[in-house]
């Protein structure tokens, strides 16, 4: 057998790294055939920061980063569900009013004149409405073969009415439910808050250490210990500071616990579970997921259920920080954002390729540049020029390492 | 079942609308045998391959495995008789990686329903060593960024390591240089020393004569010769896939199974 070296593209193989220089050195050449990762956002986010905070002082002040901590995470979630269809390859432009069907839900539900059911019953019963709405879209989509893009601006504009039939006549409803006004508006008391996140890094640590020592065993090439603990290392430096920057002020609200949770929880749904492997081989070549037997319209009315579930625990967390709902529930930029904060964050618009954490980073940026922009006193048309431009700076920085990309051979 | 085929083919009929694909195929294969099907455009073979695959199901005739008749209504059947096909597009994600590709709807699961990647990667591993597949930098590295002979290997590999007893390889040379051509041909070759039956199909005759024992060819959906290389030159086939007047079995064109 000829064996013919191919003239290797260097794919960032850490994995197969000897030490901690190899892995820096397969980072490097990667980053020059366009396999940029989290670097744009970081770099961004970085421009964002250092803009602000010379504009306003307040931007970098502990009361503000909790702010942002709240007025992120309902964005954030919906994104995450964003981010399941984005890599199938299809879209969901029904969340927003999804979410916003979801609000008012809980909140007419939760009613003290009308339902009076206990914050938990009320929370799931919005859950289940986000599902079956998803799963109505799934089906559509996949048994008619409706393209996505139809039926959920069927939806939005459906969900939108719905939205406004169930608050006919009511123009605001307040939440009075503990549970609910408390998930966004209730903070870990310090030394929980320390123990939580203290204990997630050490169960990180311990995991990715457990992993190590399995591929060691098992005699397959381990990534170099050295970069393990660097990685270990950096996240626990990020949460130490986040978690003391936090006490400085109100704390560590319950709703960043639950993203986190959620970011833990479909990270390991899409890249540790035969299901999220299934995701990422129809958005990649739907035809050779089909011929290897993966079941396409279940995978994918699963994930339009996940994008629902997601949208409606959004909706639940807008209720719960602005303490009620109106007709407005779930509309104006709720969608456009959570779609632009996937895409901003890293995942591909064209499926396939993106991970469940660019939905937390990309909303990161927006919600950084809103709150920036609402400090500085700017009107919304303001804040709306600047994320589009930062949308189109994110999608131009995707198209023009794709090209990197196909040049060394890795489309 | 040591002497007869394994996989048989008998009457096999199929249509789409008023197109006859396929009319009255017969085709058979054993064990460590490399059986090439040759026709021209639009002769049937895809339509065939798809037929034993499960991806059509036939209108009319008998699908036999060891003997036995079967019926595969879908690729999952197929799988389960040990009948695996490498299509021409390769049918691969370029977004995932070498392990995960051959891995691909049939993934090795762990506690807790969790991949179990460790084996996963480690199968992968010896299977593509037990190929002489060597060129591959890391089996972690994705599809996309491999080379054509490198991805027909990968094809092949993904192919073979279900213990499967029938592997049919669609136009496996098409578009490949010369060395990577070689690549995959020793590769087929290296199928049949291995006991497996291979069904391959090629337009190159110099590819199919060079690894088959039988040709098969389709001319217009129906099966009009049978070839023993070791009996045959490519101008007897070329004249058999071409010609209009039905390739004359009786004058000993066909050489009956042994």
């Amino acid at each position: 057998m000829s064996t013919v070296v191919e003239p290797s593209p260097g794919q960032p193989a850490a994995l197969e790294a000897e030490t901690l220089s190899d892995a820096v050195r397969a980072r490097l050449r990667g980053l020059r055939g366009g396999e940029l990762g989290s670097l744009p956002i970081l770099l961004g986010l970085l421009v964002i920061v250092i803009v602000f905070q010379s504009l306003n002082e307040n931007f970098l002040s502990p009361s503000n980063f909790v702010n942002l901590m709240v007025q992120m995470a309902g964005l954030t979630t919906i994104a995450m569900g964003i981010v399941f269809v984005l890599l199938l390859g299809e879209i969901d432009l029904s969340v927003g009013y999804v979410s916003g069907v979801a609000g008012v839900s809980v909140a007419l539900l939760l009613f003290q004149d009308g339902g009076e059911l206990p914050g938990p019953v009320g929370i799931a019963i919005a859950l289940v409405i986000g599902a079956a709405i998803g799963f109505l879209h799934g089906m559509i989509i996949t048994k008619v073969g409706v393209p996505s893009f139809v039926v959920t601006l069927a939806g939005l504009l459906a969900w939108n009415g719905v939205v406004l039939l169930l608050m006919a006549g009511k123009g605001t409803v307040i939440v009075q439910d503990e549970l609910v006004v408390g998930i966004a508006n209730s903070f870990l008391p310090e030394t929980l808050g320390w123990i939580v996140i203290l204990g997630a890094v050490g169960l990180y640590g311990a995991l990715q250490l457990l992993g190590l020592r399995a591929r060691a065993r098992a005699g397959l090439p381990t990534p170099p210990p050295a970069l393990l603990a660097l990685r270990v290392a950096a996240l626990a430096a990020i949460a130490v500071v986040v978690v003391w920057f936090a006490y400085e002020n109100r704390g560590i609200p319950y709703v960043a616990v639950l993203v986190v949770l959620l970011l833990v929880c479909l990270s390991y749904v899409a890249n540790r579970t035969r299901f999220g492997r299934h995701v990422y081989a129809i958005g990649g070549n739907q035809e050779a997921a089909q011929r290897a037997g993966i079941n396409v319209d279940r995978v994918k009315v699963s994930v339009f259920m996940i994008a629902g579930t997601m949208a409606a625990l959004g909706g639940i967390i807008f209720a719960s920080r602005l303490r009620s709902v109106d007709t407005a529930a779930g509309g104006g930029d709720i969608l456009l954002n959570s779609i632009a904060a996937a895409v901003i964050g890293g995942t591909s618009l064209f499926g396939g390729r993106g991970h469940v954490k660019s939905a937390l980073l990309g909303a990161l940026i927006i919600a950084s540049i809103a709150n920036g922009m609402g400090l500085l006193g700017l009107s919304a048309g303001a804040k709306f020029v600047v994320t589009g431009v930062v949308l189109l700076a994110a999608v131009t920085v995707d198209a023009v390492s794709r090209r990197g990309r196909a040049s060394s051979g890795r489309a | 079942m040591a002497d007869g085929p394994v996989l048989e083919l008998q009457g096999v009929s199929k249509s789409f609308g008023a197109v006859q694909a396929l009319d009255g195929v017969d085709l058979e294969v054993r064990e460590g045998e490399v059986m090439a099907l040759v026709g021209d455009n639009g002769a049937g073979k895809s339509t065939l391959i798809k037929c034993v695959a499960g991806i059509h199901t036939i209108d009319a005739g008998e699908i036999r495995f060891d003997g036995e008749p079967v019926r595969v209504s879908g690729p999952k059947d197929a799988a389960a008789l040990g009948i695996e096909v490498v299509y021409q597009d390769l049918a691969l994600c370029d977004n995932l990686d070498v392990v995960q590709n051959m891995y691909l709807g049939r993934e090795r699961l762990g506690p807790l329903r969790r991949l179990d990647e460790l084996a996963m990667e480690q199968t992968a591993r010896e299977t593509l060593k037990g190929l002489a597949v060597t060129t591959l930098k890391s089996v972690r590295q994705t599809v996309a960024g491999l080379s054509g002979g490198q991805r027909q290997s990968v094809a092949v590999a993904k192919a073979v390591m279900w213990n499967s007893r029938v592997v049919i390889l669609d136009e496996p040379t098409a578009a490949l240089g010369v060395a990577q051509t070689r690549q995959v041909l020793d590769l087929v070759k290296r199928l049949g020393q291995q006991g497996l039956a291979v069904v391959i199909v090629s337009h190159n005759l110099s590819d199919v004569f060079e690894v088959a024992d039988r040709i098969t060819v389709l001319r217009l959906g129906k099966d009009v010769a049978t070839l023993r290389v070791a009996d045959t030159n490519q101008q007897q086939v070329v004249e058999a896939i071409t010609s209009d007047a039905p390739a004359d079995r009786r004058a000993g064109i066909e050489v009956a199974p042994a």
